[in-house]
């Protein structure tokens, strides 16, 4: 290759870049754009811990709503223009990669799989698939005889949908097959890849229905960004700002609001006071512990970090950590189980093209009939790059060798199908603390998980069903395996302090100015993909905070407030 | 059967280089996989060279006069202690598993074989891999060290990782490689963009 000019490997970010008064501008090469920044003794309204699906986007509507906003991410504040490359290696650097140790009877598979570090969080990786919940999985213990009932229900929640599918322009189908009556979504839907008219033309033999997935990615322009352009590393970072990350989206917004984002900032203990209260948070920035103060503390690190800290902070008057009470905290752990089925097509598929899900059936979700099983879930087209592909064949199929190098071969003719499926909430899948500490001296994570008779029945039934679909759509040689997908709970929201870590408002029972926002709180997983869920849920969040502010009923001040603030907390 | 041929034989990712398929960064990255292959940092000379015996049987490359190099960027994963942010519960840590998986094969190929994995012939190289994937070797040296976690959670799973992250695997499958800022236009069955691969000899 003569194409070496002596370019070094880009180094990995290191050193902060939102600071100073300003923060990347995401949307240029190179860019900057301006940010506030508060001062560490000043008592910010909100300190966020976090800035994906829940911290990104309630910080955001903080900032919007005139509130004082300081949000830290432990990762970096990419820019996606310049630092995303199209190579499934180099991007591993957008995955929370710490130690953390996986058990139980199926450790879940941690990583690159379901997690990520860096401002806007696992929605820079996320593959855009952005679906509302079955209205019923809000009361599934009442209505569906399973799980628990969520303390919001359906009406609590729907406009909040409604607002996020805006604020990311989903591109979706007119109609959308399942669910209640909607509005159509915001940009049309994209046009269908080969692996997903491979679900389409099955679907269709069984007689059920399919739709293009609703999806966070552009299908026409918006402000500075491109329409999608089918280049299909969706799943490892967006080079070209099309995908609707937290990173494009809220942040942009947020910073615009007035909020500031501390980038490669861990924050390692919440700060409390002798009366029970959150008084700041401390924080690794720049090679140093450093303390800011708030009024209110939000935990929004997602279901393994926001236990974590909760645990990592406790105290003298909280020995079993925060907000742990009744001994919720880090209960409740969900993944979606992730079955998938596989098949040889006859016509050449290339299914690396285009975003990795773009046909779906909720069918599994609305329709409970024959089922042998609690729960639902859909089922999606599949668009596995090349080491990920390999990864599937050899993990699935066993094969290595010449057996491997030859089966790949078969790349451009595969099609795949894997569901997002509903795993029952169980008080032993949980995070606790293990005695090891990182290098920042904190302990790590222990994550202790095993599938229920249910969760299997689930999966079996699925894997029989994909299996159908891709027989009837002419797929040859079929095989199956295994997957996982998404964290949820292990704070979850509940009705009273005995059942729960939160009330419906995110609000912890125990200590009034400390708040959690982000997919721990789901008491169920659902059988969708969690995120617009989690930003519909930071949203309301937010409204109710502001309405809490207004009713005089948040942390009050000691100091006096900025006029912005005093009008929202008036 | 030995011989691998590729369905795309007139096909070479590294061709669209100066395309709008790549960008700037990525050139940069691929170039350093390329040309600046990690030196021996972290195994010893014994441990390197028994893994490269293994690599050579979980992804033989008989087709190639300079085989995909694989070895020297576990090497490289190991110096700079990149773990994957997980280990099972069951699992030292990557570092001390690495170490202690590779000492096993070698001591469960002395003991079975009474010869040194590397000098092994590949069938029996084979079938002892096979053993350690099947779980079917419980010397004292796996204590600790569950075998079939050790082959397909770390062995299989990073060499496998490696290679497909190669320019030359990317072309023998027929992968489109890298695609920004161009991506791709022609989405539906059976349809090829002229920048992508066709199969067969031209």
């Amino acid at each position: 290759m003569s194409a070496t000019h002596g370019k070094r490997r880009p180094a990995m970010i290191d050193e902060p870049r939102a600071t100073d008064g300003r923060a990347p501008d995401v949307f240029r090469a190179g860019g900057w754009t301006s940010m506030r920044c508060y001062s560490e003794s000043e008592e910010v309204d909100f300190a966020i811990v976090g800035t994906g699906a829940g911290g990104g986007t309630l910080a955001c509507k903080l900032a919007e709503a005139g509130f004082s906003v300081v949000a830290f991410d432990a990762g970096p504040f990419w820019r996606p223009l310049e630092d995303f490359a199209s190579d499934e290696r180099e991007q591993e650097k957008l995955y929370w990669t710490d130690e953390r140790i996986t058990g139980g009877d199926d450790p879940l598979e941690l990583g690159i799989n379901n997690s990520g570090k860096g401002v806007g969080g696992s929605t820079v990786h996320f593959t855009m698939v952005s679906l509302r919940f079955r209205p019923d999985w809000f009361k599934s213990r009442s209505r569906l005889g399973y799980g628990f009932d969520w303390p919001i229900d359906w009406d609590d929640i729907e406009p909040y949908y409604g607002e996020v599918e805006n604020a990311l322009k989903i591109s979706g189908p007119v109609n959308y097959p399942w669910g209640s009556p909607r509005k159509a979504y915001p940009y049309r839907p994209h046009p269908v890849n080969a692996a997903g008219l491979v679900l389409a033309r099955g679907a269709e033999a069984l007689g059920i229905a399919w739709s293009p997935t609703p999806l966070a990615t552009l299908s026409a322009p918006r402000g500075r960004a491109h329409p999608c352009v089918y280049r299909g590393f969706c799943r490892i970072g967006c080079s070209t700002n099309a995908k609707q990350s937290v990173l494009v989206t809220w942040i942009p917004r947020a910073l615009k609001a007035g909020a500031e984002v501390r980038d490669l900032a861990m924050v390692g203990r919440i700060e409390m006071d002798r009366n029970g209260r959150a008084t700041g948070v401390l924080y690794h920035r720049l090679g140093e512990w450093r303390v800011q103060r708030a009024r209110n503390v939000v935990v929004a690190g997602y279901a393994i970090e926001t236990p974590r800290l909760l645990l990592n902070s406790a105290n003298d008057q909280f020995p079993n950590g925060l907000a742990n009470g009744s001994g919720f905290v880090g209960t409740h752990l969900m993944c979606h189980s992730g079955p998938n089925a596989w098949a040889t097509m006859e016509e050449e598929i290339r299914c690396y093209k285009g975003p990795p899900s773009m046909a779906m059936s909720e069918h599994w979700n609305y329709c409970d009939e024959g089922k042998d099983f609690d729960g639902g879930y859909a089922f999606m087209s599949q668009g596995p790059l090349a080491a990920e592909w390999a990864n599937v064949v050899a993990g699935s199929r066993g094969h290595w060798g010449m057996k491997l190098r030859r089966e790949m071969t078969l790349y451009n003719h595969m099609a795949g199908l894997e569901i997002v499926g509903e795993v029952m909430p169980r008080p032993e899948n949980r995070v606790e603390l293990a005695d090891e500490e990182d290098s920042l001296g904190l302990k790590i994570p222990r994550v202790t998980f095993s599938y229920c008779d249910n969760d299997r029945r689930l999966q079996r039934h699925a894997t029989r069903f994909m299996s159908d679909v891709l027989r009837a759509a002419g797929g040859r040689d079929l095989w199956t395996g295994e997957d996982t997908a998404h964290l949820m709970g292990g704070c979850r929201m509940g009705f009273s302090p005995d059942d729960s870590v939160v009330d419906g408002d995110g609000r912890s029972w125990e200590i009034p100015n400390l708040w959690i926002c982000d997919g721990s709180l789901f008491p169920t997983g659902g059988g969708v993909n969690p995120s617009l869920t989690i930003q519909a849920l930071a949203c309301r969040i937010a409204d109710r905070i502001q309405a809490m502010a207004a009713r005089g009923e948040l942390a009050r001040a000691r100091r006096s407030r900025s006029r912005r603030t005093d009008r929202a907390l008036a | 059967m030995k011989d691998f041929r590729s369905p795309y034989p007139g096909y070479d990712v590294l061709s669209k280089w100066h395309s709008p398929s790549w960008n700037e960064q990525t050139r940069q990255i691929i170039s350093a996989r390329l040309d600046d292959v990690p030196e021996r940092r972290f195994l010893s000379e014994a441990e390197w060279a028994l893994l490269e015996a293994v690599c050579a049987r979980l992804m033989p490359q008989p087709d190639r006069a300079a085989p995909v190099p694989i070895a020297p960027f576990v090497d490289q994963k190991l110096a700079e202690n990149r773990g994957d942010g997980y280990r099972y519960a069951d699992m030292p840590p990557m570092r001390e598993a690495w170490r202690r998986g590779l000492a096993a094969i070698e001591a469960e190929s002395r003991e079975r074989y009474g010869a040194s994995f590397a000098e092994l012939p590949e069938a029996d190289q084979d079938e002892l891999l096979e053993a350690i994937e099947a779980g079917r070797v419980d010397g004292e040296h796996w204590r600790g060290l569950p075998p079939k976690r050790f082959f397909k959670a770390l062995l299989v799973k990073q060499v496998v990782t490696i290679y497909y992250a190669h320019p030359s695997a990317w072309s023998e499958i027929g992968f489109g490689g890298p695609a920004s800022p161009r991506g791709y236009v022609r989405l539906g069955f059976d349809e090829r963009d002229p920048w992508e691969a066709k199969a067969g000899h031209d």
